[in-house]
């Protein structure tokens, strides 16, 4: 049951980069950590004190079954349940765009960890400008392969706007890398904001509240 | 493994096979209600072989009306043990690999002390003298149990319905003492609802005649058309509407038209009353109403000021939480409540749901999916705690 040795290794490449983030040993809670890739690896490799929170019943089943601390639950509702500075990392991978309401979840992420891990689909990479700016529609790709009627993501935003709205909620923005699907052209956000918000296909941030 | 035999032991039923020892001889256990009890008789079955560090128990608590025949032949009924499926060698919970303990809840009819044996001052059967019980005392007496077979730790309690109140309990108020904790299909405090189809039961027994105000046995009757409605009413509550329809619809029994009578007419009234017959035969009238009344009892954020989370703060335990989709005598929103009070000291803590439309009645029968994540869990959990891995 337990997961191969050779599958641990070879992780998604923004998994891998926010595993990078996280100091081994810590408290980590994966908000939304679907079949628990991330946290098989963090809780192995990083000797992390794991949980996370799934939605899906195939996600909880295939976490808990494969011996990590998963609860079935929505992150929408249940994050305000933990107390507060609970966990050293809180990890929010591809997921905030599809929640009710991004600040507020941001909000509870900095609550509950001291840090929080942010990553997401930017919807500034030149192919969405394409899709939208020249072809007029809405962008479906490998990294958003849902058409407008029936994606979970319902509050898109850009590298820049994420940006933006750390600054105003006085979030401290530690890291923050862009890439693009396949893992290759990372960059950093705060050295080149354009070209990360252009070329990335997605972003990862370390926020500390 | 010592067994003691007890003089007491009454043999008002057959005598009951498997282990007992007779605790508290010294040392009273101090009930809730405020009686201390000595002397008391449990009856218990263990399986599997404990290791030298005495690192590998996982105790197993049973459900208002079972009992201890966990995994062997039950000596009433000649049924296969009641979680059989889930217990023994090579199974989910490895008998192989651990060291499984079951007892007779305190109050119980199975040869733990209870109402129908003998009250050793007065050398008659204890009745309704016998003093209350709740949750917590059956969990002291396990604790009592575990101390006897020379264990610190459990590496893990688990238990269903009742017994996920005891599972809860253990954790509550012996968090060094456990390892690991499965709460299935249960609740922390119990329902209105829940207490009240219980009231429905105890009436039925108490209206029987042959209950004689709880002095039955002296009379040598028993209550068994009360028990048996008892039985029958709850037995519809451990199923779904669905299951129900599924099984039996509106399908006739053993007939083509309706007698126009009180016959059982219908395949699910025949059905239910064998529920109600058999069950007589193997449970006593008065264990039914302390144990209930144990169960109406429970709730565990009473004795933390009313916050739930106060009784796992700083627990080490870690906790896999189960319920199921069709359970609606202990549903879905019962487990979330003990898992968001876990959440809320952040508890280590699993929580699945699991699909089924069985009712409460899916934690005792073959749920691949629920056996495959209780399998993930304990042995997630037996690597932390330095047991050795499940063989390929």
């Amino acid at each position: 049951m337990m997961m191969h040795e050779s599958q641990r290794k070879s992780i998604r490449v923004d998994l891998q980069i926010i595993a990078n983030m996280i100091e081994p040993g810590t408290r980590v809670l994966d908000v939304g950590c679907g079949s628990g890739t991330l946290l098989d690896y963090l809780v192995h490799f990083k000797q992390v004190d794991g949980r996370g929170i799934e939605l899906s019943t195939e996600g909880v089943n295939a976490c808990v079954s494969n011996g990590l601390s998963v609860i079935q639950g929505d992150a929408n509702i249940d994050l305000k349940d933990y107390p507060d500075q609970a966990f050293d990392y809180v990890v929010l991978s591809q997921t905030l765009q599809a929640m009710n309401n991004p600040k507020a979840a941001l909000e509870q992420l900095l609550r509950i960890g001291r840090h929080a891990i942010v990553s997401f689909p930017n919807f500034a990479h030149w192919r969405v400008r394409y899709h939208l700016g020249l072809r007029g529609r809405m962008p479906v790709s490998e990294n958003l392969p849902y058409q407008w009627y029936e994606t979970p993501n319902i509050h898109f935003c850009t590298i820049k706007d994420f940006a933006v709205l750390c600054k105003e909620m006085g979030i401290k923005v530690e890291r923050s890398m862009s890439l693009d699907h396949e893992g290759s052209a990372i960059r950093r956000v705060d050295l080149t904001p354009f070209l990360a918000n252009l070329f990335g296909e997605q972003a990862v941030f370390l926020l500390k509240g | 493994m010592a067994t003691t035999t007890n003089n007491n032991t009454p043999q008002t039923e057959a005598t009951i096979p498997g282990l007992q020892v007779c605790l508290a001889r010294e040392e009273p256990v101090r009930l809730d209600c405020g009686i201390d009890l000595k002397n008391i008789n449990v009856a218990y079955q263990t399986y599997g072989q404990l290791n030298e560090s005495k690192s590998n128990a996982i105790l197993i608590c049973h459900a208002l009306t079972g009992d201890h025949f966990v995994a062997d032949v039950h000596p009433v009924t000649g049924k296969p043990g009641w979680w059989s499926e889930l217990v023994g060698p090579g199974k989910t919970i490895d008998t192989d690999r651990f060291f499984v303990i079951c007892s007779n809840i305190l109050g119980g009819c199975m040869g733990t002390t209870g109402p129908k044996e003998i009250n050793s001052e007065t050398g008659k059967p204890w009745g309704l003298d016998f003093p209350g019980v709740t949750i917590a005392d059956m969990v002291r007496v396990q604790a009592r149990l575990i101390d006897h077979l020379g264990i610190d730790k459990l590496f893990a309690v688990l238990g269903g319905s009742m017994g996920g109140m005891q599972v809860l309990e253990w954790a509550a108020k012996f968090s060094d003492r456990v390892f690991a904790a499965i709460p299935i299909a249960t609740e922390a405090r119990h329902s209105a609802q829940n207490i009240a189809f219980h009231e429905v039961g105890r009436q039925a027994i108490m209206a029987d005649p042959d209950w004689c105000g709880g002095d039955y046995l002296s009379h040598d009757i028993r209550p068994h058309r009360g028990l048996a409605v008892a039985r029958m009413t709850a037995h519809i509550t451990y199923l779904s509407q669905s299951a129900l329809h599924r099984k039996f619809g509106r399908k006739l029994q053993e007939r083509d038209v309706v007698s126009y009578g009180f016959d059982a007419d219908f395949q699910v009234e025949s059905y239910l009353r064998h529920q109600g017959i058999t069950f007589v035969d193997r449970f006593d009238a008065n264990s039914y109403l302390y144990t209930t009344r144990a169960m109406d009892y429970f709730d565990l954020a009473g004795d933390y000021d009313g916050a739930l989370a106060n009784a796992f703060r700083d627990t080490k335990t870690r906790f896999c939480v189960f319920s199921f989709t069709s359970d609606w005598l202990f549903p879905t929103k019962a487990s979330r409540e003990i898992v968001r009070a876990l959440n809320a000291v952040a508890a280590n803590v699993s929580f699945a749901e699991i699909e089924s439309d069985k009712g409460h009645d899916a934690f005792l029968l073959h749920e691949p999916e629920f056996f495959r994540l209780m399998a993930g869990f304990i042995d997630g959990a037996a690597e932390l705690h330095g047991l050795p891995r499940r063989e390929d």
